[in-house]
C-alpha cells in the first residue's frame, strides 16, 4: 500500500473511532453527569426525574438523626440557608466525620414520596473539610 | 542539619542548570558527570530530610506539620513523603535520579543525542527544584519550635501507602527522561532504530512502577477507606490512569519505531505526552480545581505554577514536535493488515480511553464554567472507557500472530470463529443457568480469550513446545502483560457484578447474613496503639464447616483528631470476606454496632493480574543476554 492509501486509512479508522468515542461521550454525560441539589436550589428548580442519579449537598440539621430497620438505615434532614430541606435516607456505615451539624454530601435519587435515598454518603476525612460546592451555613440559618 | 540539605539543593539547582546548558551544547561527559555528582548531593539533601523526620526535629516547619513523636518509626520515615513538600523533594530526588541513571547505562555511540538527552533532563530538575525551592520548600525552620507535632494524616500510616508515593513517583518523574529523549531525537531529527531501543528500555523503567504505584494505591483505597471497591473513578486516580495509558501506547508504539523505524512521530509525540499527563495528573490533584475524596495538600497558587511548567515544557515539546516531526523518516511499508495495522489500533483504541477518562475528569470544571455543579461517576466511565478498552482487546488475540509488513491472514477466520463461539457461549450460559448480567458474561469470555489468546501465541512462536523456554524474554514479557490483562479483566468482572454487602446493625450476640456467611457479633473492645486508640469488634463468620474471626477496628489517632476506619478481610480462596466496623447506634435504648459487610469474589487475581502486568514489564527491562530469533522476525 502506498504511504498515502495508508495514512488516509489509519486516518479514517482513528477518525471514526473518535468520532463514536465523541458520540458515546456525549450520552454518557447527558445520562451520566450528577446535577448538585442543595435544598434550596431543590425548591428552586423542582425535583429531578425519580430515579435519576444525582447529588444532593447540605448541613445534617441537629437533633433530626434516626435510625430505623433496627439500626442499619439512617435518616436525617439536610439543611442550608434557605428555608428548604432533604429528608435523606442512608442504609450503611456512616463516614467517620459524619456528625449532626456537619457538612455532607450524597450521591443517590429521590423516590417518589421525595425523600432521598442515598447510595454513598461523603463527609471527607479531614475536619476542616466543608464540602466544596457549599456555602458556610449561616449563624443561626 | 537541614540546613545542610537545603544549602545542597541550592548546589543540585545550579549543578542541573549547568548540566542543562552543557548537555545542549553536546558535552555528554561532562554532563553525564555532573548528573551523577548531582544525584549523591540530592540524595545527601534527602536524607538530611529523613533525617528530621527521623529524629524528631520539630524546629523544621515540616516535620512539626506531618510528624509526631509517638508515630511508629517506618511512618516516620514515610512522613517524608507524605506531605505536599516532601513529596515534591522527592520528585525532584527521582528526576535527578534517572538523570544520573541515563548518564551511567546509556550506550547509544552517539554522543550530542545523549548529552543533549541529559541536557533536558537537567533542565526539566532546574525546575522541579526551582519549584521546590521557590514555592515549597521543605527545609524551612520554625522558630519557636512546638513541643509536639501535628501528626502524619492517620489515613496514610498504612505499609502500602507508605511505598505507593515512591513508587508512583518513579512511573510519573520516569516518564521525564521519555520526555527527554524524545526532544533530544527531535533535535537531531533522528527517532529511528537507535533512538526507540532506548526509549524503550525508559519507557518501561517508568511503566513498570507506575503500574505497581497505582496497585498499591488501588489496594490501599480497598482495604482502607471500608467502601469495598478498588477503583472509584476519583480524580486523583484518573490522573494516575491516564498516563499509564499513554504510557502502555507508547510501550507498543515504540515496538514499531524499534523494529520496522515506523510510527517515528506518532512514538515522539506519545513519549513527549506521557509526561505532559504526569504533570497535568500532578497539578489536577495539587491544586485543589477538581474535588476528590482523597486529594492532600491542596493549594491553588502552588497549581498555578505547576499548570505555568506544564504549558512551558508543553509549548516548547509540541513546538519542536511540529517543526522537526514532517521531516522525520517514514519506516518500512505496511498495509492494515499487518503487525503495524495491529499495533495503530492498539494505540489509537488506547489513546481515545485516555481521552475519555480526561473529558470525564475535566468535564465537573467545564460544567462549573457555564454555572452548573455536576459530577461524574462509574456510570459514565462503564458506558465509555469499558467498552472502547474491550475493542482492542477482543481483538488482540487475533492480530497478535499478524507478521509485520503484511499479514497472511489465512488462519484469522479461524480464530475469530472460535473466539465469537467463545462469547456466544459465555452469554448464552450466563443469562441461562448462571443468570448473570449480559456485559459482564460478554466480560468473562473477553478475559479467558485473552488469556488462552495469549498461552496460544507462546504456543504458536515457540513451534514445538520445548522451544517455549528459549523464546525471547520480551516474548514472555509480552506473553505475562497479555495474562495479566486477562486475569484482571476477569477478576474485575466477577468482582464487579458478583459482589455482596450488606449492612447489618448487630446488638452483643446479634448475627446477620452476607453472601452464606452467618456473622455474630462477640465483642467490641476498647484497646491502643501506638499513637491511636480503637474499639475493635469480634465477629465470628461461619458458613458450612468454615469458620473465620473478623476484628474490624474504628481507630482514632488523637494526635491529627481523626478517625480511621481499619477494615478486617478474610481470603476465603474464592473470595473476600470484608468487614467495616462503623460507629454504635441507639436503637430503641440497645447499643447496636454497624458493620459493612462484604463478600468481593476473586479479588486477588484482579491483582495477581496488574502484577503480572508489572512482573512482564520488568522481564522485558532485563538485558537479555542472547537472542534467539522467534518464530517469525
Amino acid at each position: 500500500m502506498r504511504a498515502r492509501t495508508r495514512r488516509l486509512y489509519t486516518f479514517a479508522i482513528a477518525a471514526l473511532l473518535v468520532i463514536a468515542a465523541v458520540v458515546l461521550a456525549f450520552f454518557a454525560l447527558r445520562e451520566n453527569a450528577n446535577l448538585f441539589y442543595t435544598p434550596e436550589i431543590l425548591a428552586e428548580k423542582g425535583y429531578p426525574a425519580e430515579g435519576r442519579e444525582v447529588k444532593v449537598g447540605g448541613w445534617v440539621e441537629p437533633g433530626s438523626l434516626a435510625y430505623s430497620d433496627g439500626g442499619a438505615t439512617m435518616q436525617f434532614t439536610v439543611i442550608d440557608n434557605s428555608p428548604a430541606t432533604i429528608t435523606v435516607r442512608f442504609t450503611g456505615v456512616a463516614p467517620d466525620l459524619f456528625r449532626e451539624g456537619q457538612g455532607v454530601v450524597a450521591n443517590g435519587s429521590f423516590g417518589p414520596d421525595g425523600t432521598f435515598t442515598a447510595r454513598q454518603l461523603l463527609a471527607k476525612h479531614d475536619e476542616n473539610y466543608q464540602p466544596r460546592e457549599l456555602k458556610p451555613l449561616e449563624a443561626g440559618g | 542539619m537541614i540546613e545542610f540539605g537545603h544549602f545542597a539543593a541550592f548546589l543540585v539547582l545550579a549543578l542541573s542548570l549547568a548540566q542543562g546548558v552543557l548537555g545542549l551544547r553536546g558535552e555528554r561527559r561532562l554532563a553525564g558527570h555532573i548528573a551523577i555528582a548531582a544525584f549523591g548531593l540530592m540524595s545527601l539533601s534527602f536524607l538530611t530530610l529523613i533525617n528530621a523526620f527521623v529524629t524528631s526535629d520539630f524546629s523544621v516547619a515540616l516535620v512539626a506539620n506531618n510528624s509526631h513523636t509517638l508515630k511508629p518509626m517506618a511512618y516516620k520515615i514515610a512522613g517524608a513523603w507524605g506531605n505536599h513538600e516532601g513529596s515534591m523533594a522527592l520528585w525532584c530526588l527521582v528526576t535527578i535520579g534517572f538523570g544520573a541513571a541515563a548518564a551511567a547505562l546509556m550506550r547509544t555511540g552517539r554522543d550530542v543525542f545523549e548529552a543533549r538527552a541529559l541536557g533536558i533532563q537537567g533542565l526539566l530538575a532546574t525546575g522541579a527544584l526551582a519549584y521546590l525551592l521557590f514555592a515549597s520548600s521543605p527545609y524551612l525552620r520554625l522558630d519557636p519550635a512546638p513541643f509536639q507535632g501535628a501528626g502524619l494524616n492517620p489515613l496514610l500510616q498504612d505499609p502500602a501507602l507508605a511505598i505507593h508515593p515512591p513508587m508512583l513517583y518513579l512511573g510519573y518523574v520516569g516518564y521525564s527522561f521519555v520526555f527527554a529523549l524524545a526532544a533530544a531525537g527531535l533535535m537531531e531529527g533522528r527517532i529511528d532504530r537507535v533512538w526507540a531501543k532506548e526509549a524503550r528500555i525508559w519507557s518501561l523503567a517508568a511503566f513498570v512502577p507506575l503500574t505497581l504505584g497505582i496497585a498499591l494505591g488501588s489496594y490501599w483505597a480497598y482495604y482502607e477507606l471500608g467502601w469495598g471497591g478498588w477503583w472509584f473513578w476519583d480524580p486523583v486516580e484518573n490522573a494516575s490512569l491516564m498516563p499509564w495509558l499513554i504510557g502502555a501506547a507508547l510501550l507498543h508504539s515504540v515496538v514499531v519505531t524499534e523494529k520496522r523505524e515506523g510510527f517515528a512521530a506518532w512514538t515522539a509525540l506519545l513519549a513527549v505526552l506521557a509526561f505532559l499527563f504526569s504533570i497535568l495528573g500532578a497539578f489536577l490533584v495539587r491544586s485543589g480545581v477538581l474535588t476528590s475524596v482523597h486529594a492532600f495538600a491542596v493549594d491553588p497558587e502552588r497549581g498555578t505554577l505547576l499548570l505555568m511548567g506544564l504549558l512551558v515544557y508543553g509549548s516548547f515539546a509540541l513546538g519542536l514536535f511540529a517543526l522537526r516531526a514532517p521531516k522525520l523518516e517514514g519506516g518500512k511499508a505496511w498495509t492494515l493488515v499487518s503487525r503495524e495495522g495491529a499495533l495503530m489500533a492498539n494505540n489509537v483504541v488506547l489513546i481515545v480511553a485516555a481521552l475519555t477518562v480526561l473529558l470525564g475528569t475535566l468535564f465537573p470544571l467545564i460544567a462549573e464554567a457555564f454555572g452548573r455543579t455536576v459530577s461524574v461517576g462509574e456510570p459514565y466511565f462503564n458506558l465509555t472507557f469499558v467498552p472502547i478498552l474491550a475493542l482492542i482487546l477482543i481483538l488482540l488475540p487475533i492480530v497478535q500472530a499478524w507478521a509485520w509488513g503484511k499479514a497472511d491472514v489465512k488462519g484469522w477466520l479461524r480464530w475469530a470463529g472460535g473466539g465469537a463461539a467463545l462469547v456466544l457461549a459465555f452469554v448464552l450460559l450466563g443469562i441461562g443457568p448462571l443468570d448473570i448480567p449480559v456485559g459482564a458474561a460478554f466480560g468473562l469470555a473477553v478475559g479467558v480469550w485473552l488469556v488462552f489468546g495469549a498461552a496460544w501465541e507462546l504456543k504458536r512462536r515457540a513451534i514445538t513446545p520445548g522451544r517455549v523456554f528459549k523464546l525471547p524474554r520480551r516474548v514472555w514479557s509480552m506473553t505475562l502483560a497479555h495474562i495479566g490483562v486477562g486475569l484482571f479483566v476477569i477478576g474485575a468482572v466477577v468482582e464487579t457484578t458478583g459482589r455482596y454487602e450488606a449492612t447489618l446493625a448487630l446488638p452483643q450476640g446479634g448475627t446477620g447474613e452476607v453472601a452464606g456467611w452467618v456473622l455474630t457479633l462477640d465483642e467490641v473492645r476498647a484497646i491502643e496503639g501506638p499513637n491511636w486508640y480503637a474499639d475493635r469488634a469480634v465477629l465470628t463468620a461461619r458458613k458450612g464447616g468454615q469458620r473465620a474471626i473478623l476484628e474490624p477496628m474504628k481507630r482514632f489517632y488523637p494526635a491529627a483528631m481523626m478517625p480511621t476506619t481499619e477494615t478486617a478481610i478474610h481470603k476465603t480462596g474464592t473470595g473476600d470476606l470484608y468487614a467495616a466496623l462503623g460507629e454504635a447506634r441507639d436503637v430503641d435504648g440497645e447499643t447496636r454496632w454497624v458493620f459493612r459487610v462484604y463478600f468481593n469474589p476473586m479479588v486477588d487475581l484482579l491483582y495477581l493480574g496488574v502484577v503480572l502486568i508489572g512482573l512482564g514489564g520488568l522481564l522485558g527491562l532485563w538485558p537479555s543476554s542472547r537472542q534467539v530469533k522467534p518464530a517469525e522476525a
